[in-house]
């Protein structure tokens, strides 16, 4: 990403929202006979960027897809900028797993998806173009997913959930499927873009260093319950090679993994 | 340019395109080579003596009986009786079937409602009502209309309502979670999503258009292809016979490179459609 590519979508969007504080409380979710989440508590303060982690079947998605407004909760309560989550949905966007890119609409329509409730609002094409440079795809506007490869589609879902400026960003596992070397450029991209437009961001991920490298707080969970919530006191931009990097990641991953080992 | 730069980009033409398993591409004018050489063949035997006219008249003989009825203007409005019979059952039937697939694709009540009705029906071969469809229209254009648009509906209804359950439920989900109203939900994702099953029901129904027609012209109708064929068979006129037979067949492949167009008018963005 370049200078220019940022400027242009600076002053292509909307003036800047702030990140806003996303809260639950004693949220449940069963499914069937299992209790996925049982009455936890979960805050992330306006701005931050929090990561949850976990081992596979945690709880962790479905936290995050409750907090999206994906699924419903069975008892407890989310909300965004202290209200309830259903008058603030337009405010969080989420970007999934996979890309999820309408495969009949060109790649700028497909951010244009984005725009919500303002999908007709003058400009708006300005606006997706704007959006799509700042993730570096400006010229494979008029072209269909299908054509591009699977760090570009995910970096067009990034420009379709950053196109309306949202106050809150869900992500849900999104670099999982990505080969190693685009994971890390998107993680940097997602950082540029966060500190940029300065959205709450809460990122589900298995992946501990992927964690340590973006967020400002990590939260453990473990059975439904949070089981660590630690800060990251490292500067930006940081490095994967910092002793203090490392150090954190080896705690986090021991403790994910049930070693006995000093907490951080 | 050498050979040497040549080479290679031989090399890359002759390589099977993605999506063929079987290396080279035809193009259209190969297509016709069995066609012609069947014909050609048919011609020789004909000529020489071993088909008997009565049998099957020689290729020649046909082209004679469809210039004579050209001529006398015959076969043009016979044929254009015959389709636009074809077109008022294909539109008639297959808006119906659309607008049950999606109403029963879209909401659990129209299905509980409709669904297992229509899926007795369907098992019902739809030319074993021909005897009622008489008694109710006579030979009149309403029973052709009533059989074509019966047996096209199947298969658009049921091609349609598979497209749109098979619409990918995570875009579904992405186009809500992104405040997508249920118009625009509609028109963006769930209808572009099942277009292509749509297509595949449509040529299905092309070919059943063709098949009801034939019976229903030749049972029961006073014009069209079927008739005219009927009425060459009381005067063993085997040649106008053998003509119709043809002009269904060219018929048919017209509609099919029709809906090929179509196909590769409303999905370009799919990438067994996209043109290279």
């Amino acid at each position: 990403m370049n200078a220019t590519a940022l400027a242009a979508s600076r002053s292509g969007g909307s003036p800047s929202a702030a990140g806003a504080e996303v809260e639950a409380r004693a949220i449940r979710r069963t499914f069937g006979d299992t209790t996925v989440l049982r009455g936890l508590d979960f805050r992330a303060p306006a701005g931050a960027f929090v990561a949850v982690v976990g081992r596979s079947g945690c709880g962790k998605s479905t936290l995050l897809r409750l907090i999206a407004g994906l699924d419903a909760p069975d008892g407890g309560s989310v909300t965004i900028a202290g209200r309830p989550l259903a008058d603030a949905s337009d405010q969080a966007r989420v970007m999934f797993q996979e890309p999820r890119l309408l495969p009949w609409a060109s790649v700028l329509a497909n951010v244009e998806v984005g725009l919500g409730a303002e999908r007709d609002a003058p400009g708006r094409r300005e606006r997706a173009l704007a959006a799509l440079a700042s993730v570096g795809l400006a010229d494979r506007a008029a072209d269909w997913p299908a054509t591009l490869s699977g760090g570009q589609r995910q970096r067009v879902a990034l420009a379709r959930a950053l196109v309306s400026r949202p106050r809150v960003l869900a992500l849900d596992e999104p670099l999982g499927a990505l080969d190693a070397l685009t994971r890390i450029e998107m993680q940097r991209l997602l950082e540029s873009a966060w500190l940029r437009d300065g959205f709450t961001a809460v990122l589900v991920t298995h992946d501990v260093a992927e964690a340590v490298a973006l967020a400002d707080r990590i939260v453990l969970i473990e059975r439904g319950a949070i089981a660590l919530d630690v800060g990251v006191p490292l500067a930006r931009p940081r490095h994967r090679g910092a002793a203090e990097f490392g150090r954190l990641e080896e705690a986090i991953l021991a403790r994910l993994l049930g070693d006995p080992a000093p907490e951080p | 340019m050498t050979d040497a730069t040549a080479a290679p980009l031989e090399r890359l033409r002759a390589r099977p395109s993605p999506g063929r398993p079987f290396g080279w591409r035809l193009s259209g004018a190969y297509g016709w080579i069995a066609p012609a050489l069947l014909v050609a063949l048919w011609q020789a035997g004909s000529s020489l003596g071993f088909i008997a006219d009565t049998v099957l008249p020689s290729p020649a003989s046909v082209v004679a009986a469809a210039w004579r009825l050209t001529r006398s203007g015959e076969l043009a409005s016979n044929i254009g009786v015959s389709f636009l019979r074809a077109m008022a059952g294909l539109a008639v039937g297959g808006a119906i079937g659309l607008v049950f697939g999606f109403a029963n694709g879209l909401s659990k009540v129209s299905e509980g409602l409709s669904d297992s009705t229509l899926q007795m029906v369907r098992n019902i071969p739809h030319l074993a009502l021909i005897p009622l469809v008489i008694v109710w229209f006579g030979i009149d254009e309403g029973a052709k209309l009533f059989l074509v648009s019966l047996g096209v509906f199947f298969p658009v209804y049921v091609n349609t309502l598979h497209g749109v359950r098979s619409v990918d439920p995570q875009l579904i989900e992405m186009a809500k979670s992104y405040g997508m109203p249920r118009a625009a939900l509609f028109r963006r994702v769930i209808l572009p999503g099942a277009l292509p099953s749509i297509f595949v029901g449509l040529r299905y129904a092309l070919g059943v258009m063709w098949l009801t027609l034939i019976v229903a012209e030749t049972i029961a109708a006073q014009s069209g292809v079927g008739y005219m064929a009927m009425q060459a068979r009381e005067f063993m006129m085997t040649d106008v016979v053998v003509l119709s037979i043809l002009i269904y067949a060219l018929l048919g492949k017209l509609a099919d490179v029709a809906t090929r167009l179509l196909e590769g008018f409303c999905l370009p963005w799919h990438p067994a459609y996209r043109r290279a």
